[in-house]
């Protein structure tokens, strides 16, 4: 079984993301912030990271940009999922390493079809 | 209800399975709205008393299943690009012609043009030709207009791609017009139109004939078959099949999932390719 790390501050995104993700037949784990994330990627790397973008404590790019530089050897797939949909964000984004975008709100199909195309799916 | 069930037959002839009656008054709202009207017999009332048919335009329209969405079913797109690569290689000099019949609001010939742009496949600098089908004019409109909403352009779409040929955000997609002059949209009704002129090396008519009744879709295959290039293919959706269906095609040996004309159709075209 796969695993996927949700990483949001709002408990609701975690509780439908995580709702998904079950029924993809994903372990699922949760973080409030950036920093729980990391510490939860140095336990135990998930295989895929649905990352919101703005969050206390450790915002997402911050949190990329600490796990490429954690030494983590199995570096998990990074998904943004977040209300931030310009064109500029999504550059960002993917040039700090994330692999993937999903502009919320977002649905079953789409989710499943970002997860199919990074490949742990 | 029956009678617009009869519309959408008589128009498109396509079927609303019993069991899917509910569909009608669903997709239907909308127009209910628009127009003012309380329930479907206003609605019917409206129709029989209609002079210029654009009412029955638009509740056909509303009627119509435009589920799509981009690189839907890619494995099947991958094979599909596969054997444009591998047929456009024998064409040589040829453009190769693909025809994406029922393309609903043009995912599907968009994501074809965005791989076949990655593999380069093309002749000279032409890549192939492609020609995309609806018979509805909002789909093909939305269609032209290559303009996508955020929940449209992230179903299937990867964030690459999405980079590479669309512009726009906050919620408005728009394909960049290198990616939209890669098509051509026309309108056709799969139901009683003659093919587009000419031959097409891959036909593509995914989860269209699903919705049509036996005898409509024989008539279909024998129009498909008129349309399909000797040694070229035709592409159905995942569980529809030629099979018991029409004599006209085979399943191909050569480019598996997909279908041939057959031997008393073509005869040499498959034994030689194959």
């Amino acid at each position: 079984m796969k695993t996927c790390l949700v990483v949001d501050d709002s408990k609701v995104i975690r509780k439908v993301a995580r709702h998904i993700l079950e029924t993809l037949d994903f372990e699922v784990r949760e973080a409030g912030d950036g920093r729980e994330a990391l510490d939860s990627c140095m336990a135990a790397a998930p295989d895929v990271i649905l990352l919101d973008w703005n969050m206390p404590v450790m915002s997402g790019m911050d949190f990329l940009r600490a796990l490429k530089d954690s030494g983590i050897a199995h570096k998990p797939k990074v998904v943004f999922c977040t209300t931030e949909n310009g064109m500029a964000y999504i550059r960002a984004a993917i040039e700090a390493g994330a692999d993937e975008y999903v502009m919320k709100p977002f649905d079953r199909e789409t989710l499943e079809s970002k997860l199919q195309i990074v490949g742990v799916a | 209800m029956n009678m617009i069930a009869a519309l959408l037959e008589q128009r498109t002839g396509q079927q609303i399975a019993a069991n899917r009656a509910w569909r009608i008054e669903t997709a239907l709202k909308p127009l209910l709205r628009m127009r003012g009207l309380e329930t479907l017999d206003d609605l019917v009332a409206q129709l029989m008393m209609s002079r210029t048919g654009e009412l029955g335009d638009m509740v056909v329209d509303a009627l119509l299943n435009q589920e799509t969405s981009f690189f839907r079913d890619s494995a099947v797109l991958d094979m599909v690009a596969d054997a444009a690569g591998a047929l456009q290689e024998e064409a040589g000099t040829r453009r190769l012609r693909i025809w994406s019949a029922g393309c609903s609001t043009g995912q599907e010939p968009y994501s074809l043009a965005m791989l076949f742009d990655e593999r380069k496949i093309m002749t000279c600098s032409s890549p192939p030709e492609i020609v995309a089908t609806d018979i509805s004019p909002a789909a093909l409109a939305r269609a032209r207009s290559g303009r996508y909403s955020q929940f449209e352009i992230q179903r299937g779409l990867s964030v690459r791609r999405m980079m590479q040929w669309f512009e726009g955000g906050e919620g408005d997609w728009a394909a960049n017009p290198e990616l939209t002059r890669k098509v051509q949209f026309r309108q056709h009704n799969l139901a009683g139109d003659p093919p587009p002129p000419g031959r097409f090396d891959i036909v593509l008519c995914r989860n269209v004939l699903l919705y049509f009744s036996g005898a409509l879709r024989k008539a279909v295959f024998d129009r498909l078959a008129q349309a399909v290039r000797p040694g070229g293919v035709l592409v159905l959706g995942a569980g529809e099949t030629v099979i018991g269906q029409t004599d006209l095609f085979a399943p191909s040996e050569r480019f598996r999932g997909f279908y041939n004309l057959a031997e008393a159709v073509a005869p040499g075209a498959r034994s030689a390719l194959g």
